[in-house]
């Protein structure tokens, strides 16, 4: 097998495991703190993925004027539709607005996750903390289907393609870059911006938990919460705040995510359930873990589905990542870098 | 008299700190054996090695002439050790006689028996063993009653008699009057002297109340620091310097 | 009774009469009602009532008991479909090897996942679970076609060999049947308005059915169950006191096993056809929904959980626009177009949506699913009445 084909499956296979790494961070960051399995976090992630849809139809919302000069073949005059925002900035800025509506839409989607995030723990899963994991399951699940469902009533159930901006699109000749050859090794660039982005974000997370006052706090409540509120800090709130930080990364990585793979209402779930192998494979609790694992299975993934590779053990891309997570959990009782006694009963 | 237990240099660390220092103690057979000492000195620990919870560092723990080392604590168990712990372990869940036919049906079933067809109606004869410790304990009132719902002191109560009911040969009983009420307390020295002259079990207690101390134990070792510093005869004990010493140093 | 207890006795006898006369009682709505849409006595739904019933009562048995929640028992149920469409292609159109065969299959199939998946708890067992499970659907839809018929599915032909049958190789597919009963078969009586249909396949159903609760009642009740239940309650001590809870687990978790291999092979059995589908994730989350809907750890609960997920899944996906007009119709023109409005979303496509509110309601009031809900009610409104006493 040649280098470069090897190289080009560790990079197709950040992009995935960047969008599972997120999910996972997000969803042990909510386990880790709250003790709460929740199983509407590929909800989240679905979520932010149609604020890109959204915004981009937003920002569309055109004026329709009339063109005597031209006729279309039936002979009526033109119709010439004029986005809003190209009337009040301009055609050029406002084009450019719209060309890069997925990004822009990353400063849309940051309140409304917040937001959504804060009301989800707020109205619902504050009730839950206490409740047996089985409920919790449940009761998440139900709001997932819930948030599906109500997604699908407003978008459909097609897939909505949000393009990324035109500068980015076309790959990056890696192979150039290596020298091993003009073409050998082509990465599109939105790919590169997603994965750069996934890191930027999970430093940005990681270094909150480190450095920050809030953090430190956070993070002596993730290992033990009761000795935390008898010091008399109010652990609750900032749980909230956690919680809401927890479905803005969710939804980021959905935001971003659209240019890969145009979403419809059930990425969710596609999403959800390998992200909680990964966290598991990850190790229940661990963030270092869940990001580890995300990454490790994005890439196996991508291996696996190598025409070589699949001539070598036929069906082996259909369940690479599942037997990855069985290997993992015999051979590390708690994944590869959990902590002894949490959700082992 | 034969020894029932026998302990040779039982050594045991965790990270820095030595939790058990060449630890030697032998129990004779039939006897009440107290080990006492301050919070911390490893008398828990010592438990936990004995029934495959821990396993040592180095040393021998013998029962009969058997080794309990590196062996599973339900094997531990079918070899006749029982335990109770510390803080009440029981099938919160269940119901206070369940929790009794449990270990019943352990010792006489074994570790695994596939009885799922068996009404366990019929089992009259493992009911009316557990009824009988029950009463002998205190606890008749309270048959159907759920175990979680019960106080601390019927907690430690109910845990003994599950030890009770698998009439082991040695029982190992980790501070069983803490956290009960006086009378209890009363009740459950009555219950222990009845059952080791009448069924010569070997006891193994660990208690900080001097008073079940010095009404039960035929001999008392002292722990400090995970090591045994005394070992002799209640009265001897009482004016010992030593002892004295361990508990006013456990204290700062 | 039959060894059991007259509560248990009277529950067992409870179902059996509300299964045999559910042709009847699901049927309430006269056919020319508007609200004929809401009857469930129909053969295919009530058959899936009770096949499902099975494989929730089952998993209850491993979940309720143990409290090892599995996410991968669909694999059972798929492996038993494949195994009963195989006996019903290579020895006979009866369903009778079928069903054994299936149930036997799935229980082996069982063993060997329970065996390694319970070397863990909590939900590194649940995963290990469903990753079992995904890979044997990913196999099954791929590479295993030869076995499973891949994508588009395995079912019985016209040149099957059926040894044990005589030859036959013109005509239609032989249907499957039980010693000349044909499953598909229903005598259909008229009273009034009414429509009532009795089917073959769905009493046999119902016989095993019956059956298969009896057992779970047999379980609950023997020493066997309650050290299932010391399991769940706290494992750790149950070792401390002379049980090795491995072999407890591992029984629980090959009888679910089997239960769910038995409804595989009772769908076979009623539709001789099976795909990889039923092996996916979103089916061993199904099963789960339905035990805690209907009550966790409780034996009639999973019954009602699987019936009620059935009847929304068939009644309510059913319902379209121009049924809710006519339904609405008798209220003024602006009032009724409002209302379909506001329903329609709920209703039709939208099913899911009404799904997964009530899986929200029922977990936030009533804990313990419908039948804890219920007994929790029950309970506190008579400890009420006696504190007033
Ligand atoms: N699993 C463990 N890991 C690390 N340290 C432990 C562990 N178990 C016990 N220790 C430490 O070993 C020492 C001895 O503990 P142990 O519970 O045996 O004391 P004890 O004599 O039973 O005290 P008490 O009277 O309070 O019950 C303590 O300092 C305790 O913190
Ligand atoms: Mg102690």
């Amino acid at each position: 097998m040649e280098l470069s084909a090897i190289l080009l499956q560790v990079l197709n296979g950040l992009d995935k495991g960047s969008a599972y790494a997120l999910i996972a961070l997000g969803l042990t960051l909510i386990f880790g703190t709250l003790g709460v399995v929740n199983f509407a976090h590929g909800a989240l992630f679905m979520i932010g993925a149609f604020c890109s849809v959204t915004l981009q139809r937003l920002l569309s919302i055109s004026t329709v004027t009339l063109d005597e000069t031209k006729t279309d073949f039936l002979g009526n005059p033109a119709k010439i539709t004029t986005p809003y925002v190209e009337t009040w900035f301009g055609p050029e800025v406002g084009s450019a607005i719209i060309d890069w509506s997925v990004p822009l839409a990353i400063l849309f989607a940051i309140p409304i996750m917040l937001f959504i995030g804060f009301a989800m723990e707020r109205g619902l899963i504050k009730h839950f903390y206490k409740r047996p994991h089985a409920d919790q399951i449940l009761v998440t699940f139900g709001l997932a289907i819930v948030l599906q469902e109500v997604i699908k009533y407003f978008f459909g159930a097609n897939q909505i393609p949000a393009p990324a901006p035109d500068a980015f699109i076309g790959s990056f000749d890696f192979g150039e870059l290596i020298g091993m050859g003009a073409g050998t090794l082509m990465y599109p660039y939105w790919r590169i911006v997603y994965f750069l982005f996934a890191l930027i974000i999970i430093a940005a997370v990681f270094c909150f938990l480190q450095f920050t006052t809030f953090g430190m706090v956070v993070r002596a409540g993730m290992a033990d919460r009761e000795t935390v509120g008898l010091l008399g800090i109010n652990i609750d709130k900032r749980f909230t705040i956690m919680f809401g930080i927890a479905a803005a990364v969710a939804g980021l990585a959905g935001v971003m995510y659209t240019p890969i793979n145009p979403p419809n209402y059930t990425i969710g779930m596609d999403f959800l359930v390998i992200s909680f192998v990964v966290v598991v494979v990850g190790g229940m609790g661990s963030l270092g873990g869940a990001v580890l694992a995300g990454f490790i299975l994005g890439i196996l993934e991508s291996f696996a589905s190598m025409r070589q590779v699949i001539e070598l053990i036929p069906g082996i891309n259909q369940v690479v990542i599942y037997l990855a997570a069985i290997v993992i959990l015999l051979a590390r009782p708690r994944g590869l870098l959990g902590r002894k006694g949490v959700m082992e009963s | 008299m034969a020894a029932a237990l026998e302990v040779r240099g039982v050594n045991k660390r965790f990270g820095g700190l030595q939790a058990l220092d060449d630890v030697n103690l032998t129990v004779e057979e039939g006897r009440i054996h107290a080990i006492i000492g301050p919070n911390g000195a490893g008398k828990s620990t010592l438990l936990n090695c004995f029934v495959g919870r821990l396993k040592p560092d180095s040393g021998t723990v013998m029962f009969h002439g058997q080794s309990l080392l590196g062996i599973l604590p339900y094997q531990v168990n079918q070899a006749g050790v029982s335990r109770v712990f510390q803080t009440p372990e029981i099938f919160g869940d269940l119901t206070v006689l369940e929790n009794v036919m449990i270990p019943a049906l352990a010792h006489r079933d074994g570790i695994f028996e596939m009885n799922a067809m068996k009404p366990l109606r019929r089992e009259t004869d493992i009911r009316k063993e557990a009824v009988d410790v029950l009463e002998d304990i205190g606890l008749q009132d309270k048959l159907d009653m759920t175990a979680s719902s019960m106080s601390r002191g019927d907690k430690r109560r109910l845990e003994m008699a599950m030890g009770l009911v698998q009439k082991p040969k040695l029982l190992l009983l980790d501070e069983p009057t803490a956290g009960m009420s006086r009378a209890d307390t009363n009740n459950t020295i009555e219950v222990l002297k009845h059952i080791s002259d009448t069924r010569s079990i070997t006891m193994i207690i660990i208690e900080h109340d001097m008073h079940v101390v010095f009404t039960l134990a035929d001999r008392i070792s002292v722990l400090a620091q995970g090591h045994v510093i005394v070992e002799d005869e209640p009265e001897n004990i009482k004016g010992n310097i030593k002892v004295q010493e361990a508990y006013l140093g456990g204290a700062h | 009774m039959f060894g059991l207890s007259r509560g248990d006795a009277v529950l067992w006898l409870f179902v059996l009469l509300l299964v045999l006369a559910a042709p009847i009682l699901l049927n309430p709505f006269p056919e020319s009602s508007a609200l004929a849409q809401f009857n469930a006595g129909y053969p295919d739904l009530m058959q899936r009532f009770l096949i499902f019933g099975i494989f929730a009562v089952g998993f209850n048995i491993l979940f309720g008991l143990t409290g090892y929640l599995s996410f991968g028992h669909a694999a059972f149920l798929g492996a038993g479909s494949y195994a009963g469409v195989w006996m019903l292609k290579l020895l006979t159109i009866n369903v009778l090897p079928a069903i054994i065969i299936s149930t036997l299959v799935a229980g082996l199939f069982s063993l060997l996942i329970g065996y390694i998946s319970l070397r863990r708890s909590g939900i590194y067992f649940s995963i290990l679970t469903l990753a079992f499970a995904q890979m044997s659907f990913a196999l099954a839809a791929s590479v295993l076609t030869p076995i499973t018929g891949g994508e588009t599915g395995l079912q019985t032909a016209l040149n099957d060999p059926r040894i044990f049958d005589a030859a036959n190789t013109t005509g239609n597919i032989p249907a499957p049947s039980l010693f000349g009963m044909t499953m598909g078969d229903s005598h259909q009586v008229a009273v009034g308005d009414w429509l009532w249909t009795f089917n073959v396949g769905y009493y046999l159903c119902a016989f095993v059915m019956m059956i298969a609760f009896y057992i779970a009642i047999r379980i609950f009740r023997s020493p066997f169950g309650m050290m299932l239940k010391a399991i769940k309650s706290n494992n750790e001590r149950l070792s401390y006191t002379g049980i090795n809870p491995r072999p407890y687990t591992l029984a629980a978790f090959v009888i679910s096993g089997m239960y769910a291999g038995l409804a595989g092979g009772l769908m076979v059995a009623m539709d001789p056809l099976a795909g990889a589908e039923r092996m996916q994730w979103t089916a061993s989350g199904e099963v789960v929904l339905m035990t805690i809907l209907g009550g966790v750890g409780t034996l009639i609960g999973p019954v009602f959980g699987a019936g009620l997920i059935k009847y929304f899944e068939n009644i309510f996906s059913k319902i379209n626009e121009s049924l809710l007009q006519t339904w609405f119709s008798f209220l003024p023109d602006g009032v009724s177009d409002f209302v379909v409005t506001v329903i329609y979303p709920f209703v039709g496509k939208g099913w899911h949506l009404t799904l997964g509110l009530v899986f929200m309601l029922v977990v936030i009031f009533l804990p313990g699913g419908l039948v804890g809900g219920i007994n929790g009610l029950y309970k506190r409104i008579f400890n009420k009445s006696n504190q007033a006493n």
